[in-house]
Parts: C-alpha cells; structure tokens; sequence
C-alpha cells in the first residue's frame, strides 16, 4: 500500500471527519489534512468501512471547507521520534516540539499505541522509593514500577505535591534519581510554567522530557498526549534503562476529551455520559507502567487526577482507583488548615507496599508501625466526630488522649515543608514518637519486640 | 460443524468489532482475520455479513483483507500440562508467547495451549482390557502432571463403545494414540491425552449433588462467620481499595481445594505477577507442596484486548470442569466479574444494541446467572464425586451496591462477602462487613464443624454475631449522646464485640503465622474470646467496675494471640484460657475483699 490522498470529507464535527469513496485504508493510520488555509492538522482514523472513513483530527475541526480539505492517508501508524536528545525538551501531544528548537531526528520511531506488556514477562515491584513524605513513605510507601495516583480537587497543591516528588524521589542507599516524563493535559499556562520553573530551578531539567496541552490547546490531542509521553518513556527506560517517574496531570482533563469525542461519535455513555470504555482506555495507559525481566530501566506513574466536586465516587477517580495501584488522596479540610501536603491518610493506600517494606528494605517495624498508625489514627477521627457532637469535655481522658493524638499527627506528621526531605527512618521514628502518647496496652498491633525497641512513653 | 474453511473479505472495522462478508459462517465459529492472522468470534449474522469479535488490537487492519472461517467454535484444549501455567484470555500460553516475541505480546501470534513435545510418563487403568464398553469420563490410565495432581485421561465426552485397546505405560507426548475405541456404528475413534472443549457449553455429568462439606479458607471471618462449600457460589463485591484481590488471593492460597483456577480478569498486571512470583514459593498447608504446582492462572490484564477479556471466564470455567471431571474439588476465582460485564457492555455498545441499566445489555442478568451455574458439585461419569466452586470478585462503581452488576450477581450466589470502604480505611482486613454478609450454608457448615471441631460452634458463632449487632446499635446512642450514658454492662458489651473484632476477625494475609488459621485454631479464638466476655459480665453484674476489666493485661494478649502462636502451636493458644481463669478469679477475689471493707 502506499500513501493515498482524498478530497472527498462529507461531514465534519467534533473533531471528527468522514471521508468517503475511499478504497483500502487501514484501521487506525495516521492522517494528514490540509485546510484551505493550507495549515496542515493530523489526525488517526478510527473507523475504516468498505469505501468510507471516520479520522479524529487531533487540532479539531474547527474553520474547514470541507470542499477544500485534502486528506493524506500516510499509510502509517501514529509514530513519534526518538532518540537520546528528548532529554530537556518540550513536545506537544504529536511529538512535534514545543519549546522553537527543531524536531528530533532519529531512526527510531515508535508507535505511540503501544501494546500490552505480556503480564508473563513482569517483574512484580518491590524496590522501595523514598520520596522523603511521611505520609506516603512510612504509610502508603510508593515502589519502582508502581503507579500510584493522587486524588485531588480544585484549588489543592497536588501540582506542588507532584512536583517535590519528582525533585526528591529516589531509592535508599543511592543517589541515582529518576528522569521524569512530565505529560500536561488541558493545563493552565500557569501550571506549566509552575513545573518547567520548578524542574529548572531545581537542576533536574537536563533530565525531564515535556509533553504539553495546554487548557486553550485542542482537546483531541489530549487523547494522544499520555500515549505519546508513555512512548517516550517506554524508549527512556528500557532502550537507555533508565528509572522513569511520569507524572500525567490532569487525567481529568483527558476523560472529558474521551468523552467528547465518544459523544460526537454517537457511543452509547455509561456514566455521567462517559463512555462504557472509559476502563479499558485509562488502563491502556496506567498499565504501560511497571518493570520486566532482565530490563534494568522502569517506568513509575504518577497521575494526577482531580476530583469533580471532590467525589471520589464519580467515574474518574473511581475507575483510575481500580486500575492503579492505590492512590494518595488529598483533603480540603487538612488544607484549609494550612497543612501541607494536605494527604488525608483514611482512604489512601499503596497496594505495592507490603514488599517493599520491612526488614531488608527499609526497618523491620515499618509494615506493623503502619498499621496501627491507621488503627489510632481511625478511632481518633470517631472520637473527633463525637467530640463535635457532646464537646471535649465530655469524653473520657482515654479519647481525649486520641484527640491530642490525632492534632499532633495533622501537624508534625501529615504536615512537614515543601522542600524538606524526610528519610524513612525519619518517619518512622516520628511515629514512634507520636505511638507513644499511648500506654502500651493500646498499640496492640505492633509487636513487644517493636515496643522493647522503639517505644518512648513513660508507661 | 464441517471442515471446509470459507473464507471472505473484510468490510467494515470499528476497534474489536470487525464486519466480514462471510458466506456460510457459523453464529459463534471462529474467525482469523486479515493478513495478521487475528483471530475472532461471530457474534452475530445477517445475510451475507457476519459481525466479528477480535480477541486482538485491530490497528492496521484495512477493508478487503480476506478473512476465514474455522469451522470451530471458541474452544480450549484440555490435557496434562496445565497445571503451573498461566494463560491468556483465550488459552494461549504467556510463558511461551513470552519466550516467541519477547516482553510485548505480538499480535496474530498462534502457540497451542499445551506443549505438543513433552513426554509425560502415562500409566494405564489396570481395570480395563480390550472389549471392556467405556464411555465419556471413564479412566483411561493417569499421568502425574505435577507432584500433587495426579491427571486422569479420560474417554472425552461423545465417545461411547467397546474398548479396543490401551496404549502399555510408557512416556507419550499429548498427540499420541493412548486409546482406541469402536463405538456402536463400528467406527472406531483414536483417543490421545488431550481433548479439546467448546468454552460457552458446560461440560456433561452424571447428575448434580448438594454441597456437604465447608470450603476452608484458613480466613476466620470466612470459615467461621459466613461459610462457604465446596461447589457453592460466592462474590466479593467492594470499592476500590477495600481488599477483593487480597481475599481472593488468601482463598487461592489457603484453601483446602484440589485445584486453584486463579481468572484475573481485566485486572492489574502486577497483582498476577505477585502471584505468580511467590506461588512456587509459598507451601501449601495441606499437602506441603508449593501452592503453584495445583494452580492455573488465566490472565487478561486490564490493558489487554477487551473482547478475549470477555472469553477469559469461560476459558478459566471450562478448565475448572474438566478437574472436575476427574473427580477434583476445584475453587475457581473471578477477579473481577465486573470487568467481564463491562466487556459485554462495551461489545454491545459497539453493536448499537439498546442499552437497559447503566448502558448494560438487557442480557446481562442471564449471561452472569449462566456462568455461575456452571458451579456446583456434580457426581462425574467415571470418577466419582467432583466439585466447583466458584467465586467473583465484583468491583461496584462508586462502591454502590445497588448497581446492576452487584444487584443481579446478589441475586445468584449463596455466599456473599460484602467488603466495606469503613473497615478498610480503618485497615480492618479483611474488610468483610459482618453486617451486610451472608452465607446461606451455615446450617450445612455446622454439621461438618460440629462433627468435626466443636458441637458449641454454632452457638459460639451466634454468641459473636450477637455481641456484634449489639455493638452497632449501643454505638449509634454513643455517637448521639456519648459514652458517659452507657451503663458498665453496657460497656462491657462494647469492649467484648472489639474483642471479636480485633481478636478474631481481623486476620492479616501479611502476618506470616496469622495468614493462614486451622479450623481448630479459629474455633479456639472465638471461644476464648467469648469466654472472656461472659466471664467479664458476670462479674460486672457483681458490681466489678468495667475501667477494672479493660486494663487486665489479658485483653491486648487476646488481640495478639492470634499472631503469637501459628496453628501448629494450638495447645499455647487454648493454654491462655487458664490464665483468663486466673485473672478471672483474682478480680472477683479482690473485688470480694474490696467489697467487705467497705
């Protein structure tokens, strides 16, 4: 086959075009059009039929005459370049470059569709990151090869949050540090230059790769952009085996492209009008994440994911829940206190923790120091919420010992400042200190051997 | 069906819903398509066109491709070398795909299930000679698969006649003739060690038998407080986060079944990989072995094809059954139901059929109830009584219940293990809310507990649950008017049910001693626990102050013990109650002295 052009489009809406009286053209190929203005926009088609075609186009299909719109079936998958020089560039979600430096050159070009790793050829991650925050360390303690996103709402630092991880994320014992692949979908200009600011102030920029969409950018393209960045780091981690961290923010914004394209093309909506494939397209990109056999790179994943209207339940954030492995929520009210990282503790969780945690990976008391933060740290919000209902005073002194407990852990553990960075031991010896407010007959997770050793009451 | 291949060209391609002109293809026949070699399902026909399901990414796929017909409906082959391995959504094996095209799964890649060039060591039934009639599921001889399954080969089902004659014991590979058998038109069939079996069609038996004996998990809160049998049905249904994948891991893990088919069904890729890490490490309470040598893995991971997706549960169901057949207790696993669903939601979307509940097709409710009937203990034709259980995770959005594919899987299953966001976040594992749960096999499971492990079982059990629901109606008046309205009995009540809970029901599948707890040791628990609280009430009814109880020593060892001594040690487990006895006794006796001075 080669490359076939057309100027036949019949209809045109959404960001989708019909091209009609076409003959042979493979199902998912890229696609190039030419405007009447002689601009030039790309698209992938989506739909292949007998003699008609259905192409996304990734800058929309905004301003076409459809009488004078020429369409190029390039006879090629959607591909981006690749090679070592990505390193400290910015790209748009097609790979093309962002930042006015020339595109990359190189031989090697990959589809960004990717494919599924083969579950057979996975190695299961137990390398645990220090990201130097207590409460993701010493409680829902993030692993190489793990994708844990954050949970936020509007107006919550997870963008300042994303980005200390990204400066301080590294594993014990080594300095080695991760590179980043950075993805921003329908981003406010502020916040990108918040993280290009923040890699560049920090020194790391030599070691991030950028791919932006910003707020005012088309929608389509957003569809492409984490598939894009993913390649890139694919290429990054197993072709130079380096330990990739991708942040993808705002995976919000990308489901409400999903869904607009998913409308425009008539697909029967599931859940607030998202459509019933909503799953199987975040997992194609959540999944892309992990480590595999005698490779020496990994990819990490940290997407960000705003809540809408703070609910955890609304499709997004709960289909992203069942994908991922566990997620970092963050909470207004510990905001509102001024406490930062804001990381509300109760529904967060690192599914991957349990192997990387304890004797040979960080402290022998890690995994059971955890769980009984989790055990006090749970009946002190009951008695919190009791205590709003019949006042303090009306609890008994063993309550009101949860109550100090529970202040003292928002502000010295929850809370700790933007640039400091905590080791684990740090952590847990903070939360020995804070165990040990309590006799020990009510840590009744840990071990005696954990109380011989580490606990610092009185009683 | 015939053998002729037809074959046909390509018209339309909307992702995994291809549409072939395709004369004479069957509803349901199998279908490689385009050049690829990709492989499908027909899901649906009208007049020349066939509307076809890949089990693979359609990308590059173009009208006019040729397409073919197989003749042959989605089928799985059964036979010795199953066991350890892990499969794809339609049987293909990942470990060899692994080694054929590297860490990506290439696509159109075609590598039958079992290994056509290993021997296995065949040893035939004694019990048969030449002229003896066999039918289906009659035991030709038996292979050692792996140290702890012994394999059956058995007359497939269909074949009915006068044996001819049986292959010596010697090593054969699967294509071998082992068999050969004259049926009754005088045709005679060569039988080898494998057969292969259309997935969407239950295997025969002889006839259906009720479950008798408790399904054990070594996981109190299962085997104690909402049991489940061998050949029942139960689901886990629970948010994000609340622990399904840990408690169906545990079940595959500890359970006391034959065979372990473990279906991750548009699951994590890496929650498979755990298991497929630590099973050859990990041993098996029962026989000693490591657990993967009686378990089989069916992985379609969440990022893989959704269309094999949906087949993936009747591959891991069909091979169930054929353990089954051989006369195996098999607990089949489902993680989750709720993604198969969604992969028949997103096929009918595709095919524009009128959505019902939440775009759900109208026949979702029959599809699920089918696939758990498919459970159930059986009398097999030739190897007497077999069983599967099978049990699905159901992932809820939004951790609604309410939603239909909860609310219908509810109305199916025996066993229903509902996991709760509360308990999890307070990391109360397993988060198995004891209110919302049920089991409706208790009244069978008490008689193998009481005959078994102690007639006071049920009692103790009832006792518990008691304890519990008084436990959340004295806490709702707690978060109304506060604790200082409780009388000490009352809160004695309270400190008992946290015993229970605590001391009992949490169990953590990361403890090396408490992940897994005997049928003996759970028992112990539970009694000690509810000894404590009754001896405690009496002596509150005496005028005992409840602070002087709840400071004993004894009651932070009660929630220990269950990690203190593993089931071997049960005798230091049951020691603790002479010490309960004592520290029983000095209270009343210093109470008793108290109460004289004064």
């Amino acid at each position: 086959m080669s490359i076939k052009e057309y100027r036949t489009a019949i209809e045109a809406r959404g960001g989708l075009l019909v091209v009609k009286d076409t003959a042979g053209i493979a199902f998912g190929d890229r696609v190039q059009i030419k405007d009447h203005a002689g601009n030039t926009r790309n698209g992938q088609v989506i739909r292949s039929a007998d003699n008609e075609v259905l192409i996304l186009v990734f800058e929309g299909t905004d301003d076409l005459d459809l009488e004078n719109t020429w369409v190029r079936f390039l006879d090629e998958p959607v591909e981006i370049a690749l090679s070592p020089e990505i390193l400290g560039r910015e790209f748009n979600g097609l790979g093309e470059p962002r930042d006015g430096r020339p595109p990359v050159l190189s031989n090697i070009r990959r589809p960004v569709g990717g494919s599924a790793i083969n579950p057979a050829a996975r190695t299961y991650p137990r390398e645990f990151i220090q990201t130097g925050i207590s409460t993701i360390d010493g409680l829902n303690s993030l692993v190489r090869g793990q994708k844990l996103p954050i949970f936020s709402g509007s107006g919550l630092p997870h963008n300042r949050l994303a980005a200390q991880i990204g400066r301080q994320a590294k594993l014990v014992d080594q300095e080695s540090s991760f590179s980043v692949v950075f993805a921003a979908m329908g981003v406010s200009y502020a916040d990108a230059k918040f993280f290009r600011d923040e890699f560049a102030s920090s020194g790391v920029l030599r070691n991030v790769v950028m791919f932006i969409n910003l707020a005012d950018d088309p929608p389509v393209e957003r569809l492409t952009l984490p598939r894009t960045a993913l390649t890139a780091a694919e290429y990054l981690a197993y072709d130079l085996d380096r330990h990739v961290l991708v942040i993808l923010t705002d995976m919000t914004n990308y489901a409400e492209a999903l869904r607009e394209v998913a409308t425009a093309k008539g697909d029967v909506p599931a859940r607030k009008g998202y459509p019933g494939y909503l799953y199987s397209d975040l997992a194609e990109i959540y999944e892309r994440c992990g480590r595999i056999h005698q490779r020496h790179g990994s990819i990490t994943m940290m997407p960000v994911v705003s809540m809408p209207s703070d609910d955890i339940t609304h499709p997004i954030p709960d289909l992203t829940g069942y994908i991922t492995e566990g997620q970092i929520v963050l909470s207004r009210e510990l905001h509102n206190q001024g406490i930062y990282p804001p990381v509300h503790i109760s529904p967060s969780l690192s599914r991957l923790m349990k192997d990387g945690i304890g004797k040979d990976d960080t402290r022998e008391d890690h995994p059971r120091v955890a769980g009984q933060i989790y055990a006090l740290y749970a009946r002190a919000q009951e008695t919190r919420n009791l205590a709003s209902i019949i006042g303090a005073d009306e609890l008994s002194e063993r309550d009101r010992r949860y109550l100090t407990f529970a202040d003292a852990f928002d502000e010295r553990f929850v809370g700790q400042g933007e640039s400091e960075d905590r080791s684990i031991e740090a952590t847990l010896n903070l939360a020995w200190e804070l165990m040990s407010m309590f006799p020990r007959d009510m840590l009744t997770r840990v071990k005696e051997t954990d109380l011989a050793k580490y606990y610092q009451g009185t009683d | 069906m015939s053998d002729t291949k037809r074959t046909g060209i390509i018209r339309d391609i909307n992702g995994p819903i291809v549409t072939v002109e395709l004369p004479g293809v069957r509803s349901g026949e199998q279908v490689k398509i385009g050049e690829l070699g990709l492989f499908g399902e027909v899901i649906s026909l009208r007049g020349q066109l066939a509307v076809v399901q890949t089990y693979e990414s359609t990308d590059g796929v173009r009208p006019g491709e040729p397409a073919q017909g197989l003749g042959w409906p989605l089928s799985v082959e059964l036979g010795p070398g199953l066991m350890g391995g892990i499969f794809d959504g339609v049987q293909r094996p990942l470990e060899k795909i692994a080694l054929e095209s590297g860490d990506y799964i290439r696509r159109g890649i075609s590598v039958p299930a079992l290994d056509r060039a290993r021997e296995w060591e065949f040893e035939p039934n004694r019990e048969l000679s030449p002229g003896t009639k066999v039918g289906p599921g009659v035991v030709l001889g038996t292979v050692q698969e792996t140290t702890t399954v012994l394999h059956r080969i058995m007359v497939p089902p269909g074949v009915e006649g006068e044996l001819l004659e049986v292959a010596p014991a010697g090593e054969y590979d699967i294509e071998s003739t082992i068999a050969r058998v004259r049926d009754p038109r005088g045709i005679s069939h060569r039988l080898s060690m494998y057969q292969r079996w259309p997935v969407r069609k239950p295997r025969p038996y002889l006839r259906r038998d009720d479950g008798i004996s408790p399904l054990i998990t070594g996981q109190r809160v299962i085997d104690t407080f909402f049991p489940q049998l061998k050949g029942g049905k139960g689901a886990v249904p629970g948010p994000f986060g609340a622990g399904k994948t840990v408690v169906q891991q545990q079940i595959a893990r500890w359970s006391n079944a034959d065979i372990v088919i473990y279906v991750g069904c548009g699951e994590r890729g890496n929650e498979l990989v755990d298991v497929l890490e630590s099973f050859p490490e990990l041993d098996d309470p029962y026989t000693g072995r490591k657990l993967m040598e009686r378990t089989l893995l069916v992985a379609n991971t969440s990022n893989m094809p959704v269309v094999a997706r949906e087949a993936s549960v009747y591959v891991g169901i069909t091979m169930a059954e054929y353990y089954r057949d051989m006369g195996y207790d098999v607990v089949m696993l489902a993680d989750s139901t709720s993604r198969w669903a969604e992969a028949l939601r997103e096929v009918s979307g595709r095919l524009g059929q009128m959505p019902v509940e939440e775009g759900y097709p109208a026949y979702l409710a029959s599809r699920l109830a089918a696939v758990y009937e498919r459970a159930g203990r059986v009398e097999t034709y030739g190897a007497g009584s077999g069983s599967v259980t099978l049990i699905g995770a159901v992932s809820p959005p939004g951790g609604d219940f309410s939603e239909p594919v909860t609310s219908h899987t509810k109305d199916i299953i025996e066993t229903f293990w509902a996991l709760s966001k509360e308990l999890a976040d307070a990391r109360h594992y397993p988060s198995i809310d004891w209110v919302t749960s049920f089991s409706k096999h208790v009244q069978t499971a008490a008689q193998w507990w009481h005959k078994e492990i102690d007639p006071d079982w049920e009692k103790r059990r009832t006792s518990a649950l008691a304890l519990l629901a008084r436990d959340a109606e004295l806490s709702r008046i707690v978060n109304l008017v506060g604790p200082e309205a409780l009388s000490d009995a009352q809160r004695w009540e309270l400190e008992g049910a946290s015993l229970i809970k605590e001391g009992v029901l949490q169990q953590s599948a990361l403890d090396e001693i408490d992940t897994f707890c005997s049928p003996q040791k759970q028992f112990a628990l539970l009694d000690l626990a509810i000894t404590i609280y009754k001896r405690g009430a009496a002596l509150i009814k005496l005028g005992v102050p409840v602070s002087e109880l709840q400071h004993l020593p004894l009651m932070a060892k009660m929630r220990r013990l269950k990690s203190m001594y593993s089931s071997e040690q049960l005798d230091q487990v049951l020691a603790f109650r002479a010490e309960v006895d004592h520290a029983m006794e000095s209270v009343r006796i210093e109470y008793a002295k108290h109460g004289e001075q004064v």
